[in-house]
């Protein structure tokens, strides 16, 4: 019994209420692997050590299971559309 | 919740806390940091190695009892896991980002200092 990306993402959508949420697999065949980008307002004041914890804490259960966890990102709303602002901008130079 | 058992014994955690501070930095690890055997675990060991940190490593896949002692111990539930000055500083990709940022080689400079 293997975890899939849809368990993956309602355990976290129901706990940490994300804007914005990319789960990939990245298992490549070998067991249960994922990275994760995720937009959350429960970030807000929280270091970064703290977002993976409340992260990890979300998916408690599925982590008993997965092989491997990549938290690429784990930001607020505010910090994620000023990231989202520089790479239009950085496209839009190298266009 | 109600835990029926725990891997962190109280022998086990005098036994961390030494390790922890009596070494600036140490990689609990898959693998040592002459042959990692994972490729989470290596990437933080080239990290440490760039920063010409000095740093232990434990080999974690060589004693199942001390795995699942950490994960409790450090609250973390996957491995490398990097002390610094006596404090978990993170996983892999906390390591990374913060390599990236600069805030890896500041804590490092500051450790090694104290």
């Amino acid at each position: 019994m293997g975890v899939t990306k849809e368990q993956v993402e309602s355990s976290l959508k129901a706990k940490l209420n994300p804007s914005h949420i990319e789960i990939i697999d990245t298992s490549g065949g070998c067991g249960a692997s994922f990275a994760i980008e995720i937009v959350s307002e429960q970030f807000e004041g929280k270091r970064l050590l703290e977002r993976h914890r409340m992260v990890n804490a979300a998916l408690e259960e599925e982590m008993k299971e997965i092989h491997a966890l990549s938290i690429k990102k784990a930001v607020t709303p505010e910090q994620w559309n000023q990231q989202q602002q520089q790479s239009n901008k950085s496209d839009a130079a190298s266009a | 919740v109600i835990r029926c058992s725990s891997a962190l014994t109280p022998q086990l955690k005098s036994t961390l806390d030494k390790v922890i501070t009596s070494n600036k930095v140490v990689l609990f690890m898959k693998g040592t940091k002459e042959f990692p055997q994972c490729g989470f675990s290596n990437t933080v060991v080239q990290i440490l190695k760039s920063l010409n940190a000095p740093f232990e490593t434990i080999n974690i896949l060589e004693n199942e009892l001390l795995r699942q002692g950490l994960k409790e111990y450090s609250n973390w539930p996957t491995f490398p896991q990097l002390y610094i000055d006596g404090e978990f500083f993170g996983g892999c990709d906390i390591t990374i980002e913060a390599y990236q940022s600069g805030e890896l080689q500041e804590v490092l400079e500051k450790a090694m200092c104290s």
